[in-house]
């Protein structure tokens, strides 16, 4: 089973993206489990997002503490919220920031970052600052299991060939780091 | 041959209740059960569905409507959760003791006060005497699965009671997940013809439910109960050919896991049942047989066949996501424990609550929850544990 927690702020579109890729999981013959976990629901506020992938029927529906991954929407989030409680040894950090590596705290057991300005890429495609589907490529690009047409075709129906192309380019663009070797 | 996709608990309400087609829908969102209302809203404004939508201001009014065209002999439907059920109270009860048939789904949330919009099983178990048959689902399959179940059940002609398909609000209400939807010809196949019986007709006046003395009121009592008891054995047909077409068994009354040999017993209602498989499994890996008993049909109460389940056990422990007031214990601890009672069924009981405002009723919880159960005679208590934030760290009982 691979758990992943998502971070975002009202309005960037964190469920959708999450749904979505749960959708492709299971269009592709899998099985996955997307939990949101609302607070307040507004503009701007922290959201954030439970996600389990596996090969079989997911039995629990509860949240994850103990992320293989976590995806970050908005690097703001780091100093709000703990972001990185719980990481895995060797797991993985999807974030999205104009900023680089050295310039980030990273929580010593993450294993590979992938890196990316994500709203920037979201402004210039899509004409909007929601870096969902951006970060959807990035995220792709990052963990096992996804197929990445599949997902492209799920953003097309839902949102356009923008979105298509912005998913195909935050693919394209993030730079993933190991951090570890293995 | 199915549909596989992955849907929301909301989402398989609205695709279970177009595959139904109710005649009429009312219903007024409500968090978190509002989607449901949307999208049927949707479909029938797309064509994808021929119910007749009626906007109402209320869920006094939605209810009200519903059982207007129950009266009619319609197939009717509604949603609601929390607050908007307690304001449907007056009409919700008299839905089910006028007898007439429906579905009715319930994403379920605490209670106010405090304040709050989030989990908890509080709304539905308070009105499990309101007359009602009340099932729980475990996952979005099983909401989906339900609703088709329950119209059968509900309508069966020694039944005609209404049904609650209740799950719980945000862990299933919002979660999406894989899920197989059925095609229209197969629950056509499923589900009989629409034939309900019609006491109304605007050719014909007549009142309907006029006020009644006691010695005929009693009797309306004892057969509601009696068509209760009934429905028990509709449920059990219900599943079995349910399982039989769509190759899903949910267990009618009771659904079981790896309860064969199991000396120790975990008990459970809705989502929280998925973490208590978990436990399960852990448990019997450190070589203690555990098993695990869910209880899906809160009405009729299966008191019969859990204290078959549970005889000769050695303990069991009973995870709440309610209170009972008045009791120091959840809802489903009290009515095992009026089940046991009633058939001559002794064991130690540990009762637990938690998963309370949305609060996460977590694997480690539950995990705990089955560790003091494999040493449940050093943790008997009158009272329920807590599953709060301290539970894990607390030294409990001893």
């Amino acid at each position: 089973m691979l758990e992943i927690r998502f971070h975002g702020r009202g309005g960037q579109g964190t469920v959708n993206a999450a749904q979505l890729l749960a959708k492709a999981v299971v269009a592709a013959g899998g099985y996955a489990q997307f939990i949101p976990a609302f607070g307040v629901e507004r503009k701007g506020s922290p959201v954030f997002g439970y996600f389990r992938m596996d090969s079989g029927t997911i039995w629990p529906k509860t949240q994850v503490y103990e992320p293989d991954g976590v995806v970050i929407l908005d690097d703001s989030l780091i100093r709000a919220v703990p972001v990185f409680e719980g990481l895995r040894e060797g797991g993985f950090v999807v974030l999205n920031t104009a900023l680089d590596v050295r310039e980030l705290a990273l929580p010593p057991q993450a294993g590979v970052c992938t890196l990316l300005d994500a709203t920037d890429i979201a402004r210039e495609l899509i004409g909007a600052e929601i870096p969902n589907t951006v970060m959807l490529g990035a995220l792709a690009r990052t963990m096992p299991g996804v197929d990445a047409d599949i997902l492209a075709g799920l953003i097309r129906g839902k949102y356009g060939e923008k979105n298509e192309r912005a998913f195909r380019a935050g693919f394209g663009s993030a730079q993933v780091l190991r951090l570890k070797e293995g | 041959m199915s549909m596989i996709d992955a849907l929301t608990g909301n989402e398989c309400v609205a695709e279970a209740v177009r595959l139904c087609r109710p005649d009429i829908i009312a219903a007024y969102p409500i968090t978190p059960q509002s989607v449901v209302v949307e999208l049927l809203a949707s479909m029938v404004a797309d064509g994808k569905l021929g119910s007749k939508v009626v906007d109402v201001e209320s869920e006094h009014s939605s209810m009200s409507v519903v059982k207007g065209a129950a009266m009619l002999g319609k197939r009717v439907f509604t949603a609601t959760a929390g607050q908007g059920l307690a304001y449907m109270y007056e009409p919700y009860f008299s839905m089910s003791t006028m007898r007439f048939p429906m579905v009715m789904t319930l994403a379920c949330r605490e209670m106010i006060s405090p304040g709050t919009v989030w989990c908890g099983l509080q709304d539905a178990l308070s009105v499990r005497d309101a007359g009602w048959m009340q099932v729980f689902c475990e996952n979005n399959q099983e909401i989906l699965d339900m609703v088709i179940q329950g119209y059968r059940i509900a309508e069966d002609h020694g039944v005609l009671i209404p049904i609650n398909v209740c799950y719980d609000g945000f862990y299933l209400s919002h979660q999406t997940e894989r899920v197989e939807l059925p095609e229209p010809s197969e629950v056509d196949a499923y589900l009989p013809p629409i034939d309900l019986p019609q006491y109304l007709d605007v050719n014909e006046p007549a009142i309907v439910d006029p006020n009644t003395v006691g010695s005929f009121l009693i009797r309306y009592r004892e057969d509601h109960l009696a068509c209760m008891q009934h429905a028990k054995s509709v449920i059990a047909d219900a599943n079995r050919e349910f399982a039989a077409r769509f190759g899903r068994d949910w267990g009618g009354l009771l659904g079981s896991y790896r309860m064969e040999d199991a000396d120790y017993v975990l008990v459970t209602m809705g989502a929280t049942t998925g973490a208590a498989r978990v436990a399960v499994d852990i448990m019997r890996e450190r070589g203690l047989r555990m098993g695990l008993l869910k209880l899906r049909f809160m009405r009729p109460f299966p008191d019969a066949e859990l204290a078959d389940m549970l005889r000769g056990r050695r303990a069991c422990a009973v995870i709440d996501r309610s209170v009972s007031f008045g009791w120091d214990r959840g809802v489903l601890s009290v009515e095992l424990a009026a089940a046991c009672g009633a058939h001559g069924v002794e064991l130690p009981v540990l009762s637990f609550i938690g998963g309370l405002g949305g609060l996460d009723l977590r694997t480690e919880y539950v995990v705990r929850a089955a560790e003091m159960l494999a040493d449940a005679p050093a943790y008997l208590k009158d009272g329920a544990y807590w599953m709060n934030e301290d539970f894990l760290g607390e030294e409990l009982g001893k």
